[in-house]
């Protein structure tokens, strides 16, 4: 234990299953728990919804909320519950001091245009202009600004006043993975104090699903957890709207204020698989080493996708180490996109705090775990490039 | 013996190659001549139909090979042709880089083109749901490629060989910027002895340029292209998009000197901050720009007199250049009258997220030149902002350190400072 450790002092959680730290852990370990599914609104496709969310809780002025489409709106009331439960909202000066590091997409596209351009394109051969003449007078001039990617952290400054620096990563689960693993270098290295990192991902979208689908990611079968998939009908991902962010600190820092310590950040470590070489599950093993060498049973919070190669992959090294006793999330909450692993994270460390680990979420392939988790591992392996694996250590 | 750590015991990072690709050319050389004879790279657009537009003029990048394949395309082609010129120039490995990639590029969506073809090539149903019936029978991955946000890092750490999980950002304006920041800070926690930072934007396809011209942000001087951009002029009307590269090599001054490369200059220090006061406008007292200068200054260990010239982000927008000339004439009290502060931006247009690394890239040929490129089109000098502009001319001088502006859409700030020699 050192003063200049990374810890966890803050959780902003939302998913299908509701909003918060407290909520999701108590649902999390219900026995038996059945995740929140849509399976009309994209039918073939399966989505874990939002829940009802009052967006005046974390957004107060309507004018903020009306600059945003869905996804931001989520990811900045995530950054909220994040600084609230921390102790740092309203805090103009912690605020004013605070990094953020944030994993984004895209934003939303306006549907309806892009279909009234698409219906017209079948009886234009001058779609160039076409495209002209319909984006120069239907698109809402600020739409492109809800559709920036660097404008979830952009709304986070002006709603929650975070402006220490700014800086926002693209690239999937990936970006979530670089997000944590920097914001843990810059406090390691005494370049921040306190950080907010994290990310949303907003489903219910036709792009939102465009993006997997382009290359035959998602599943259309029925519903089943992440680990059952293989062999059904698409890819295997069901996706989910949700949202994490999380409020690293300094050890002292966070000691100086006084305030409650979920866990330490250990090690975070970070790989480039060439998959098409065949090196998927040799850099998953690896990692795994640099992160942890198990003493005893390991709780691993895995945000496995449910993409058939990937999972596999996954699934083939996390059930050759038998300390480890894997809980799949997605089969709860949906795949998160860029929020994926600081949700992982989110998860193992609320584990090592309340001493207990979660049940099995799928008992046919999960294994049970007796025990207090002193520590906690976190994954993210992407269901097409980029992997990422964190250890969580009791505070 | 030289110093290898700076003022507060890090390592010092040096910069040991430089590639860049403008509307002006491909390469430093081609790049250099054009930039220091006043030349400006912006046209008409022949890309797409300009038809409805009412900007109808950029700086785009139509000579490679994927200049019309669409915005991933070009921007791989772009990044990729301007790291390759810097790592040959640092004489390291093409294939085996031996360090991790920052990359700061536009966020990437699936292009019109595709978008088209993918919903005519069927009839049933409509809207998303037929784009989506299609799109899982599709045999290929390029078109989903295009479409996700770290394949062109991919595709870079794949060529290059460069280490770990590539990192792709965006800061809006300040991407480039951002980019080279991570580098400069992986290196000086001790993570690595060199990284590849690159800025690269392709992205100025007919939708990009509708929505900036929604937000009244582009220039709509049509007539004579090349005047359009005119950084601090009384009737500068709007940013001129362009497309463009910059990649830097940087390494630990150390590692750099053990291997005897040649030292292209040092970055000396990254300074940032955060606008919370609206999405496209900077806070009215300038306060987030200034912050960012003056962490800059501290980073780099320099007093406000010990900056030789100022590359400004000067994007030619009404808005912009008042709020640089305000922060920047707080920061440098009366001395702002006579430093030199030009704007790369009137000649090749505003490269969006390339920015901040290809203007990296000429403060530090700047630097070595001893020659400082012009801010061109300055006819009618607004007289609420009193600069010494370097007008129209390039200007010999001995130039031993710059500050580099990058602000952006979303409160993004960002500044660096270079310099030509190790302390």
């Amino acid at each position: 234990m050192s003063a200049s450790d990374v810890v966890i002092s803050g959780i902003g959680l939302v998913s299908s299953l509701g909003e918060g730290p407290d909520a999701h852990w108590s649902k999390l370990t219900q026995p038996g728990l059945q995740p929140v599914l849509e399976t009309a609104r994209f039918a073939p496709y399966t989505i874990h919804p939002l829940p009802e969310i009052d967006w005046n809780l974390q957004i107060s002025k309507r004018g903020d909320q009306r600059q945003m489409e869905t996804w931001q709106r989520l990811g900045t009331y995530a950054a909220g519950l994040a600084l609230d439960d921390a102790g740092i909202k309203g805090n103009d000066e912690l605020c004013a001091t605070m990094d953020m590091v944030v994993a984004a997409g895209g934003g939303e596209r306006d549907e309806a245009v892009d279909a009234t351009i698409l219906a017209a394109s079948e009886s234009r051969n001058d779609r160039d202009v076409l495209l002209n003449e319909k984006l120069t007078t239907d698109l809402r001039p600020t739409l492109f600004l809800a559709q920036l990617s660097n404008l979830l952290a952009g709304n986070i400054s002006i709603v929650h006043k975070v402006t220490g620096s700014s800086r926002t990563f693209m690239g999937e689960e990936g970006a979530g993975v670089a997000a944590v693993e920097t914001a843990a270098a810059r406090i390691r290295s005494g370049q921040s104090t306190h950080v907010l990192v994290g990310g949303a991902f907003q489903t219910e979208h036709s792009d939102m699903l465009l993006g997997y689908e382009l290359a035959g990611y998602l599943h259309r079968d029925a519903w089943k957890p992440v680990w059952q998939r293989q062999g059904m009908q698409g890819g295997g991902v069901v996706t989910g709207s949700g949202g994490a962010f999380l409020v690293l600190e300094q050890r002292a820092h966070a000691i100086s204020r006084g305030r409650r310590i979920y866990a330490e950040l250990g090690p975070i470590v970070s790989g480039r698989a060439r998959r098409r070489q065949g090196e998927l599950a040799a850099t998953i093993g690896a990692l795994l080493d640099q992160a942890v060498k198990p003493n005893g049973k390991l709780l691993t919070l895995s945000g496995a996708s449910g993409a058939h190669a990937a999972t596999a992959a996954e699934r083939s090294v996390l059930d050759a180490h038998p300390a480890l006793a894997t809980r799949g999330f997605s089969t709860m909450t949906g795949h998160m996109k860029e929020a994926q692993f600081p949700f992982a994270v989110a998860l193992a460390a609320l584990a090592v705090e309340r001493k207990a680990a979660y049940p099995a979420f799928d008992a046919q392939a999960e294994k049970p775990f007796e025990g207090v988790p002193d520590s906690a591992l976190a994954t993210a392996i992407g269901y097409h490039q980029f992997e990422g694996v964190a250890l969580v250590k009791a505070a | 013996m030289a110093k290898l750590t700076d003022h507060m015991g890090r390592p010092i990072v040096a910069v040991t190659g430089i590639g860049v690709v403008t509307s002006l050319g491909i390469g430093k050389t081609d790049n250099w001549a054009a930039l220091t004879s006043g030349k400006s790279g912006i046209h008409p657009i022949t890309r797409f139909p300009v038809d409805h537009l009412n900007t109808r003029i950029a700086g785009t990048v139509d000579f490679l090979a994927s200049s019309s394949k669409g915005a991933s395309p070009l921007t791989y082609e772009l990044a990729e042709t301007a790291a390759q010129e810097a790592v040959a120039e640092a004489g390291l490995d093409s294939s085996d880089f031996g360090g991790p990639l920052f990359l700061a590029s536009p966020p990437v969506e699936l292009d019109w083109a595709d978008r088209f073809s993918l919903y005519n090539s069927d009839k049933a149903d409509s809207g998303a749901e037929r784009l989506l019936r299609v799109a899982r029978g599709l045999k290929e991955i390029d078109i989903f490629e295009t479409t996700q946000f770290g394949s062109i890092a991919d595709r870079l750490a794949d060529h290059f060989g460069t280490r770990g999980l590539p990192i792709t950002l965006s800061t809006a304006c300040a991407s480039g910027a951002t980019a080279i920041q991570l580098g400069v800070e992986a290196i000086r926690r001790g993570e690595c002895d060199r990284a590849l930072s690159i800025g690269s934007d392709g992205s100025a396809t007919a939708e990009a340029l509708i929505r900036f011209s929604l937000l009244s942000a582009l220039s709509t001087h049509n007539d004579v292209p090349e005047k359009a951009s005119k950084p601090f002029s009384k009737d500068r009307d709007g940013f001129v998009l362009a497309e463009g590269s910059g990649a830097l090599v940087l390494e630990s001054l150390e590692a750099a000197l053990a291997r005897g490369a040649t030292i292209l200059g040092i970055m000396r220090g990254c300074g940032e901050r955060a606008d919370d006061f609206h999405r496209t406008r900077s806070k009215p007292d300038g306060s987030p720009a200034i912050a960012a200068v003056r962490a800059a200054l501290a980073d780099a260990g320099l007093g406000e007199d010990e900056i030789d010239y100022v590359n400004a982000h000067g994007t030619s927008t009404p808005e912009n250049d008042k709020m640089e000339h305000l922060s920047l004439s707080t920061v440098f009290g009366e001395r702002i009258g006579s430093m030199p502060i030009s704007s790369n931006k009137s000649m090749i247009g505003h490269t969006l997220s390339a920015a901040g690394a290809v203007e990296a890239a000429f403060s530090l040929m700047t630097m070595r030149e001893g020659v400082i490129p012009p801010t061109i089109n300055y006819d009618n000098p607004d007289p609420a902002i009193v600069l010494d502009v370097v007008p129209n001319r390039k200007r010999d001088a001995s130039v031993g350190t710059v500050l580099s502006n990058s602000f952006g859409f979303g409160g993004q700030n960002t500044c660096l400072v270079m310099a030509r020699e190790p302390v």
